[in-house]
């Protein structure tokens, strides 16, 4: 019983990462149909940033985390404004391969960057685990769940309570008609282009400090972001979410119970068995034809 | 005039070329070249990078005291990636375009055996520096010398420990590759051998980062000890993790990748209480079989500025250089099959102990294994002490 408490907590606190590399993942490639290859390489640039502004520059641990946050965001604006706007209109397979491109290229910046040696970030929490009767978890846990949850909500009311979010949803929607009731597309894009990478910045720098820091850090977290959006259904934030639960609790209970060799495998079977059942998704949105 | 500037350029171009083919005849001549295949980035970048330094640091020691046979040696380091793939690439690049005589590497028992059908096809030596895998010294690959220990090796100076420390009831913790799954089913066997009842055996990707679901079900097995075979990156984390979980086994690390100085520095306190295998002790080199080699080796170390908690593994890359350069010196000439026979006959005073060569596996195509030392030591309030 104790273990399953333990498994339980485990998979909470991991789904709540998994949810947030998913809605970031989800407004890029859900909602501006962009197959975001990059979205790993924003995860690793989230945590060399917080290892920079931590350990070398000194900076408070929380206003690192804001700053790797807005630097994330500047770098996904940047990313669009070079790359993306120029394709826009072109077909899905050239942005993909332009995509590749910039992923790979980020990825050897960072490899020159840093080096291939995994890094550590020093935390303020305090180094004893929060114990609860028979189970226990650490604080830096505890505060990116807390605050993986926090941006979860955020997002989703930015996208389905404000005028940006309508506008967003809107262009992605129908280009054309939104431009002629008075959208600023172009902004459109660039802003969502940049709050999914900020999202992933995010996630970099809230599970750098817990975990270690490296260059090809990104390519796991981008391949079970892809496989919980797709689990979710495009473009959905609260199906981002679940789906990122769903991965966590079968990732933590197939470990524990039938074998941790197959691990990573227990949650792609699930997704396996979901998209036979159900092909767009858990939460896809009802597709607009026309 | 534009036809005139087009000729320019090209004569141009096909001067530089030509200066630099000629640069590398006259190096060719010049130096003895050594190749090194090494994961420099990835899964296992950390250690890579310490064998490179090593070996680089006694490549310098080497040209300084006069090179061999007269000329200088000149080490030719690829990135393997961690990646057994890239790791084929790099011995056929390293064999077949810098026609390198004789190869340093592969670090990880996964990358060792699959550069070791190469070995064989092109018949040039490899001086495995860290892999502990027993498959390859036992496939009949003759181009294979070993010189750190087996995990059975390892296992067996373990066993006294057993008793020492008290263990009851184990549970295994392993990367999920060659190295990791030999070294669970060695220590496992011994366990059993000394009356350890052997509990959880659990695996891990190699690339994984998150053990919560492995360390939650050894926290709930009641045994006493717990031991992890992987690389220091995972090793980190793991510490971390099982301190946020309170997973009372005592951990123990087999291998000797576990860099205790670095897991001192990167998962602080939670290394507190752990043990590990090591094969060269910096932090006490009057106890190991050579000092003069090992204290010389923490100086030149120091020197760089290397981070110190790469010594325990950039050892290595020392260690299987002098090792190959002492074959060459005996073999009279860079060439490969005269390498491979001279390499049985090298005795080497190096950091880890006296390196010599014995025979293991089939008949007739044995490989060989040197017989190293190992130590166990154990941290305690953030220093490395003796067990």
């Amino acid at each position: 019983m104790d273990q399953l408490l333990q498994h339980g907590l485990n998979a909470l606190i991991l789904g709540g990462t998994y949810a947030l590399l998913g809605i970031g993942l989800t407004l890029i490639f859900g909602i501006m149909r962009v197959v975001n290859f990059t979205h790993g390489e924003l995860y690793s640039f989230g945590a060399y940033m917080m290892f920079m502004w931590v350990m070398f520059a000194g900076v408070n641990f929380f206003l690192a985390l804001i700053l790797a946050v807005v630097l994330g965001m500047m770098l996904g604006a940047t990313l669009e404004f070079l790359l993306l706007r120029r394709l826009r209109g072109a077909d899905i397979d050239t942005t993909m391969l332009v995509m590749i491109g910039a992923w790979i290229a980020l990825q050897n910046m960072e490899q020159l960057t840093w080096s291939g040696v995994a890094k550590s970030i020093d935390t303020p929490f305090p180094s004893a685990p929060l114990v609860l009767g028979p189970v226990s978890v650490s604080w830096n846990r505890l505060f990116v769940f807390v605050v993986a949850l926090g941006l979860i909500a955020a997002s989703y009311a930015l996208i389905n309570r404000t005028r940006l979010g309508k506008a967003m949803r809107a262009t992605f929607q129908d280009r054309e008609t939104a431009a002629l009731m008075g959208v600023e597309i172009n902004f459109i894009h660039t802003a969502t282009f940049a709050l999914g990478s900020g999202l992933a910045a995010a996630a970099g720098a809230l599970l750098g400090p817990v975990f270690v820091v490296y260059p090809t850090m990104g390519d796991l977290a981008s391949l079970k972001a892809f496989a919980i959006v797709i689990l979710g259904g495009l473009g959905s934030i609260p199906g981002a979410t679940i789906g990122g639960f769903i991965l966590a609790f079968m990732e933590e209970l197939g470990a524990g119970y039938v074998s941790s060799g197959f691990r990573d495998g227990m949650g792609f079977l699930v997704i396996i068995v979901i998209l036979l059942i159900k092909p767009t998704g858990l939460f896809a949105q009802k597709e607009r034809i026309g | 005039m534009r036809f005139n500037a087009r000729n320019l350029i090209f004569t141009a171009l096909g001067a530089v070329l030509s200066a630099s083919l000629l640069g590398t005849a006259a190096g060719a001549q010049d130096t003895i070249k050594i190749g090194v295949t090494q994961p420099l980035t990835g899964a296992f970048a950390a250690s890579g990078n310490y064998v490179a330094q090593g070996a680089k640091i006694a490549e310098e020691e080497i040209n300084k005291a006069g090179g061999v046979l007269g000329k200088k040696i000149q080490l030719i380091i690829e990135d393997n990636k961690s990646n057994p793939t890239e790791a084929v690439a790099t011995a056929e690049k390293l064999i077949v375009k810098d026609k390198v005589p004789v190869m340093l590497g592969a670090w990880s028992s996964t990358l060792t055996l699959a550069v070791m059908p190469k070995l064989e096809e092109y018949k040039v030596p490899m001086l495995v520096e860290t892999s502990s895998s027993g498959k390859i010294t036992v496939s009949g690959n003759p181009y294979i010398f070993r010189i750190s220990p087996t995990s059975e090796m390892e296992a067996k100076a373990f066993t006294p420990l057993v008793k020492t420390l008290g263990i009851k009831k184990a549970d295994f913790l392993a990367t999920n590759n060659d190295f990791g799954l030999g070294a669970s089913k060695e220590f496992s066997e011994m366990a059993k051998r000394e009356g350890v009842q052997v509990g959880v055996m659990e695996t891990m990707d190699p690339k994984a980062t998150d053990f919560s679901a492995q360390l939650a079900k050894i926290k709930a097995s009641g045994s006493d000890t717990l031991f992890v075979t992987t690389a220091v990156e995972q090793i980190t984390l793991i510490l971390k993790q099982a301190k946020d979980q309170q997973v009372p086994q005592r951990i123990i690390t087999t291998g000797g990748s576990n860099s205790p100085d670095q897991l001192i520095a990167q998962a602080g306190d939670a290394a507190n209480g752990s043990y590990h295998l090591v094969f060269f002790t910096p932090w006490f080199p009057e106890a190991v079989k050579n000092p003069d080699v090992a204290k010389k080796f923490v100086a030149l170390w120091n020197e760089k500025k290397h981070n110190v908690g790469g010594l325990t593994e950039g050892f290595r890359g020392w260690d299987g250089l002098y090792t190959i350069v002492e074959a060459i010196k005996a073999a009279g000439k860079p060439d490969a099959e005269a390498i491979t026979k001279a390499l049985w006959g090298v005795k080497v005073k190096g950091i880890n102990g006296d390196i010599a060569f014995i025979k293991q596996g089939p008949a007739g195509k044995e490989s060989a294994q040197n017989v190293p030392s190992v130590y166990l030591v154990k941290i305690e309030g953030g220093k490395v002490v003796r067990q």
